[in-house]
């Protein structure tokens, strides 16, 4: 056995005792931070499988955004508990839950093991009408996910409005269209401004070329949006900059800007070539690049106001 | 044939390497959060220091030597600041 087949095996274990570690720690936030080690080694895996598109996308958002996301969930409900007298379920509720947990386990087990030896896919069609409909674009996944599956990816980013449009209603009425309460920090500390000032700045040309550089090699709006958007969560956190009023015009059309474009463009293909979706070959990439771009400023918006969370402070 | 700039690579690795392995033994065997923060924030700046120095010369291109050491200077920058904010953590968690 060659020592990277080695190494592979011993990430997959790794994979999976990160994995137990994590269901089974009975603390919080050591479950947070398991679920976080989970990503980045997932993101290892899908490198070692050629698959550096979803390598990225792992890292930043099962690492980083969703990392965040849970910290600061776990901290709120830490915060509740003190509060709401604990309801225990009860043992048959218990074993209700567990069972359905493992009956949902032993369903998607039995389905990679009930898998044919060539699974039904889509990819090699999927992949030869990316090279004609995505003329001019050199990375394959960023064609398919532009061309080939223009709906999913476009309904994706609608999943993430609906997302915050949740977060924002569990708001009370009374701090309706207030800003968010402010990150974690009571007042400015040195060290998280230095790495603010210093990290921001390249983090978001960072995330700029990589959904300039998605067009052509691995990348993408998903990817470079993710990452911007980790830029302004750490400019939030550092309170460089305060998180905006939920009721702010330009952080809602931000928000709804990318599946805006996206709709326009695709009801557009319906007139100039002639079905939905379809874009002329000429303009493929200027169109696909144009979406991408408020694809990008959506994501960047739209994930920070997920960890920000729901808007407490009364208006005015 | 090993030449003069494999050896450098070899030997920059192998004591990068063996930095990660001191950081990963403190961490482990040290007694108290700020004495491990301190193994880990010390031992992994030098020893990824140490290989991005050692792979500089077999990078393709330039710009690949160069997005070494950005990737260098970035780990440095978010190791410290973060043992800086973990530190003040641990010490508020104290009083």
């Amino acid at each position: 056995m060659s020592l990277l087949a080695f190494l592979d095996i011993l990430l997959a274990l790794l994979v999976v005792a990160v994995a137990v570690w994590t269901i089974v720690a009975r603390d919080l936030f050591a479950a947070v931070v398991g679920y976080v080690a989970y990503g980045l080694l997932l993101a290892f895996v899908w490198i070692r499988l050629y698959a550096p598109d979803v390598a990225l996308t792992e890292a930043a958002v099962g690492g980083g955004v969703t990392g965040v996301l849970l910290i600061t969930a776990g901290k709120r409900l830490g915060a509740l508990k003190n509060v709401a007298p604990e309801a225990q379920p009860g043992f048959a509720f218990r074993l209700l839950a567990g069972a359905l947990a493992a009956l949902v386990a032993g369903a998607i087990g039995a389905a990679i093991l009930m898998l044919p030896e060539q699974p039904p896919s889509l990819a090699p069609e999927a992949a030869a009408a990316a090279s004609t409909a995505g003329a001019g674009l050199g990375n394959p996944i960023t064609a398919v996910l532009m061309s080939y599956r223009s709906f999913d990816t476009m309904l994706e980013k609608i999943v993430l409005i609906l997302a915050v449009v949740g977060v924002w209603s569990v708001g009370s009425d009374k701090a309706w269209g207030g800003a968010p309460a402010p990150f974690r920090q009571s007042k400015p500390y040195a060290p998280m401004v230095f790495l603010a000032q210093m990290l921001a700045p390249i983090g978001v040309l960072i995330g700029i070329h990589m959904f300039w550089t998605g067009a052509n090699a691995p990348g993408g709006a998903f990817q470079g949006g993710a990452l911007l958007a980790a830029m302004w969560m750490v400019i939030m956190m550092a309170r460089l900059v305060e998180p905006p009023r939920v009721d702010a015009q330009w952080l809602r059309l931000a928000l709804v800007a990318g599946p805006a474009v996206f709709l326009i463009s695709g009801i557009a293909g319906e007139v100039a070539a002639g079905s939905f979706f379809a874009y002329p070959p000429s303009l493929a990439k200027p169109i696909i690049l144009l979406i991408e771009a408020f694809m990008l400023l959506s994501i960047a918006a739209a994930l920070p106001m997920l960890v920000a969370g729901p808007p407490n402070e009364g208006p005015g | 044939m090993i030449t003069l700039l494999d050896l450098f690579s070899i030997a920059a690795i192998s004591a990068g390497t063996f930095f990660f392995f001191a950081g990963t033994v403190g961490l482990l065997r040290f007694p108290d959060s700020l004495t491990r923060l301190h193994a880990l924030a010390k031992a992994d700046n030098l020893g990824l220091g140490l290989v991005a120095l050692g792979l500089l010369p077999r990078a393709d291109s330039a710009l690949s030597a160069l997005k070494l050491i950005v990737i260098w200077v970035l780990v440095l920058l978010s190791g410290a600041s973060s043992a800086q904010l973990i530190g003040r953590a641990l010490r508020r968690g104290r009083k």
